[in-house]
């Protein structure tokens, strides 16, 4: 299909096809200017510019993953390396590193569930659902469809603050004396329950609680505005059908969060009334120093149902978004449209169903009924059948076409690669029987981490390396990239595949030491390779930070206003978008957003309208 | 705030909407949506707590059944104070905005004697969870009123700040969002009221 003969000669300029088809809205006579820019704090603090926010979202998740990746860092010390003194980290961990009389410092057991706790909550509430969907959502959402900004920036703006605040709450939480929330990220009761449970369920689970409740209110206004945006301000011509797969993607994940997050409010709710008001929803007969406590009748089953109704959906909340990033990037690099773009989108709504109905398959082995956990095995392998359908069609996208290998594009292909190698594991997962086996051993951890953790940021990643210039006006520096691309993806699986064998021997996730079971003995190497692989990989992360930083202001400048030649309207803004995106009329949408490499003319932007030599217009 | 009336302007308005329904409307009703997912899990927690035993059942008080008739009402009179607006008869909607609201604390006060109630009949607090349960609804659908007595008790203060009222379409903009949270709140409670008398 990609020949040498593609050309651009029949086309006119973007430019051009805005003045012509174009409509004016008088955005511009009311806002003379961009009033956005007038002072400091306006343009860089409380901004409502859905562009600003973008960045603000990414930057503060950026350094959420710099500090959940340190502590996944310490732990992994602990479980490669736990002869060795870890006195060196006394100064950044202080009372934690207890150091004995021959001077070798040890990690404290309470701190090391501390940190797997904060690991997972970070990963996944601050970093992989608020930086991924925040920052992505609010940039290209208003962008792709010819919006001048999100419904309500006023919302959008509180929607940044308070994840900021919430993040700052969290944050708090690591300096108590008790340390922080201990429990596993999933706050199961007894542990979250019962403040006296243990030294994180005090004061470090109410900040914990606090923190999230905050978090779920920033993703409700992110996500209302996000889904009335597209429902309600796309441009003239840009039907759902022609919306850019990116958009469907986080259209979809704001409606998972909607109806999921509230759920998981609500589980909190009554945790805090067990916690505060002394009920028992969730606690029944428990000893606490062989003394009875007063709870009696709540079952802490209700709490797993309800906090999963949520957590499944958010696995899908942190992966959709990733899924549309790569669908575009792939196209865009392929120089080819998007392999079924209609069962793209079939799927993903298909994902999102399917994701409300499989909850229980995280509760194989709470004792539940086996004949309901029939059910959510089905429905659990079911969703392969759509995740398939994804896989093929980005496969077939790449294939014949004529790929131009970027930092974006590879971290793309690499997001396949992983949502395969993960996804596969999941076919084993979601069986009850296999289940008793792999259930809370390594096995887990490594396909949650392969499918939903790695593979989610090599999609943030392709979509940095992707949308940068449109964000900051500059290129990333494309080799430090590509030795990021590659550090990270040999280094990942260095890290996470290995795991697989150690869970099917059974070896249980969450524990401190292994140094009382015997049979576990000969996975000491094995755990000292994936250490080091860990810390290697975390090298290439920062090499990432670096490059992110130093080309905000000192990468190559973006020249033309279409660099990759895409067909998206974020791309026919001037080059450092003002506020209100567009300069004067806004653009009208004639196509889709996949016409590449049609008819031998490489690509056709959203805006032209129909060529006259143009077979099936779409 | 230049950007809340960047959406307001009709004029702007009238050539980016999509539908006729205001951005900001969508935006409410789809949050609507989202809180209610809240009590569907609450309601659910309820029915699958329920059906595991250990219940202990009992009628609830009398007085939140006349506390639905009083928000109900309160709903109503909101809905004439804004047609009072629309008309611009200042009079009649200064005087229905204030009756909505007092009925508004009006509810919460029948609230608070109606868990008084329920714990002088035998149910206090952590007796059984089929008890808490109704505290915990019946709590967190209070503080979700309490939010719509918040912009109620704004849009009162405007009201009677402002010497004269003109219909314009901001105002009346927010004034429609201000009335359909309150409405939302009363459908709410008729749905948990229906809800925990049908469990009886």
């Amino acid at each position: 299909m990609a020949t040498a003969v593609l050309t651009t000669a029949p086309l006119k300029r973007d430019d051009a096809l805005i003045e012509e088809f174009g409509y004016d809205d008088h955005f511009h006579d009311h806002h003379h200017g961009d009033k956005y820019r007038s002072n400091f704090v306006s343009h860089y603090v409380f901004s409502q510019d859905h562009k600003m926010i973008a960045k603000q979202f990414l930057i503060t998740g950026m350094v959420w993953a710099v500090i959940g990746a340190v502590m996944s860092l310490i732990f992994r010390m602990q479980l490669g390396f736990p002869e060795e003194s870890l006195t060196w980290i006394k100064p950044l961990l202080g009372k934690w590193i207890t150091v004995n009389a021959e001077g070798v410092g040890t990690l404290a057991p309470d701190f090391y569930y501390a940190l797997v706790t904060m690991h997972g909550t970070i990963l996944v509430f601050f970093v992989l659902t608020a930086g991924l969907s925040g920052t992505f959502s609010n940039l290209l959402i208003p962008l792709m469809i010819g919006a001048r900004d999100m419904a309500s920036p006023l919302l959008n703006m509180l929607s940044y603050w308070f994840f900021f605040v919430s993040g700052t709450i969290m944050f708090a939480s690591l300096f108590l004396s008790t340390g922080p929330f201990a429990g596993g990220w999933v706050a199961y009761p007894p542990l979250s329950a019962l403040p006296q449970a243990m030294d994180g369920s005090g004061a470090g689970m109410t900040l914990w609680t606090i923190s999230l409740v905050l978090l779920v209110v920033s993703l409700l206004l992110g996500g209302i505005n996000y889904i009335t945006t597209v429902l309600n301000l796309r441009t003239k011509g840009m039907s759902m059908w022609r919306l850019p797969l990116p958009i469907w993607a986080f259209f979809v994940t704001a409606i998972l969060g909607l109806l999921s997050f509230p759920v998981l409010t609500s589980a909190f709710f009554l945790l805090m009334l067990d916690r505060g008001v002394g009920t028992s929803f969730y606690l029944s007969d428990i000893y606490i120093g062989g003394a009875a406590l007063d709870h009696v009748g709540g079952s802490p089953i209700l709490y797993q149902h309800l906090f999963w109704f949520l957590g499944h959906p958010e696995v899908y909340i942190i992966i959709l978004p990733a899924f549309g990033i790569v669908s575009e990037v792939l196209s865009v690099n392929s120089r080819k449209p998007i392999f079924g773009y209609q069962a793209m989108v079939f799927s993903i709504l298909a994902i999102a169903f399917l994701a409300f109905i499989v909850w229980a398959h995280h509760m194989f082995m709470s004792g539940i009924n086996p004949f309901i956990a029939n059910f959510f095995v089905i429905f659990t392998l079911i969703i392969a059948v759509p995740s398939a359908v994804k896989v093929f069609n980005w496969i077939a996208t790449l294939y014949g076409g004529n790929i131009r290998f970027n930092p974006a594009s590879l971290f793309a292909i690499g997001f396949v690669s992983m949502f395969i190698s993960g996804g596969l594991t999941g076919i084993w997962l979601g069986n009850s029987a296999l289940d008793i086996q792999l259930h809370d051993t390594y096995f887990v951890v490594a396909h949650f981490h392969i499918v939903m953790g790695v593979a989610a940021f090599f999609g943030m990643f392709a979509g940095i390396y992707h949308w940068f210039p449109k964000m900051y006006g500059r290129f990333m520096n494309k080799t430090l990239g590509n030795i990021h691309f590659w550090g990270t993806m040999i280094g990942a699986y260095c890290v996470f595949w290995p795991m697989h064998y150690l869970g099917m021997a059974g070896v249980p996730r969450r524990y401190y030491s292994f140094d009382s079971f015997q049979a576990f003995g000969h996975f000491d190497g094995m755990n000292k390779f994936i250490t080091i692989a860990a810390i290697l990989t975390f090298g290439f992360q920062l090499l990432f930070v670096i490059n992110y930083f130093y080309s905000i202001w000192k990468g190559k400048v973006v020249t033309e206003r279409n660099p990759y030649q895409a067909n998206t309207l974020e791309w026919t803004t001037p080059i450092r978008p003002g506020h209100g995106n567009w300069p004067g009329k806004l653009p009208t949408v004639q196509r889709w957003a996949y016409d590449y490499s049609k008819d031998g003319i490489d690509n056709i932007s959203q805006l032209h309208p129909p060529l006259e030599t143009e077979s099936e217009p779409h | 705030m230049s950007a809340i009336e960047t959406t307001l302007d009709p004029r702007m308005e009238a050539v980016t909407r999509r539908s006729k329904l205001h951005p900001l409307k969508m935006l409410l009703f789809i949050g609507c949506g989202s809180l209610v997912m809240m009590f569907i899990a609450l309601t659910s927690a309820y029915i699958v707590r329920r059906a595991s035993g250990n219940w202990l059942e009992f009628s609830i008080p009398t007085i939140f059944y006349v506390n639905t008739l009083v928000i109900v009402v309160s709903s109503l009179t909101l809905h004439a104070a804004y047609r009072a607006f629309k008309r611009e008869a200042m009079g009649a909607y200064k005087g229905l905005l204030t009756v909505s609201f007092l009925l508004g604390i009006a509810f919460i006060v029948l609230q608070f004697v109606g868990w008084q109630d329920l714990a002088a009949q035998g149910v206090p607090l952590k007796i059984n969870p089929s008890g808490d349960f109704i505290y915990a609804i019946s709590w967190l659908h209070a503080l979700h009123v309490v939010g719509g007595l918040a912009a109620l008790f704004v849009t009162l203060l405007v009201a009677f700040i402002r010497r004269r009222i003109r219909n314009t379409p901001a105002r009346k903009l927010r004034l429609e969002l201000t009335m359909i949270y309150w409405h939302f709140v009363d459908i709410l409670w008729i749905y948990l009221i229906i809800f925990l008398s049908l469990q009886r």
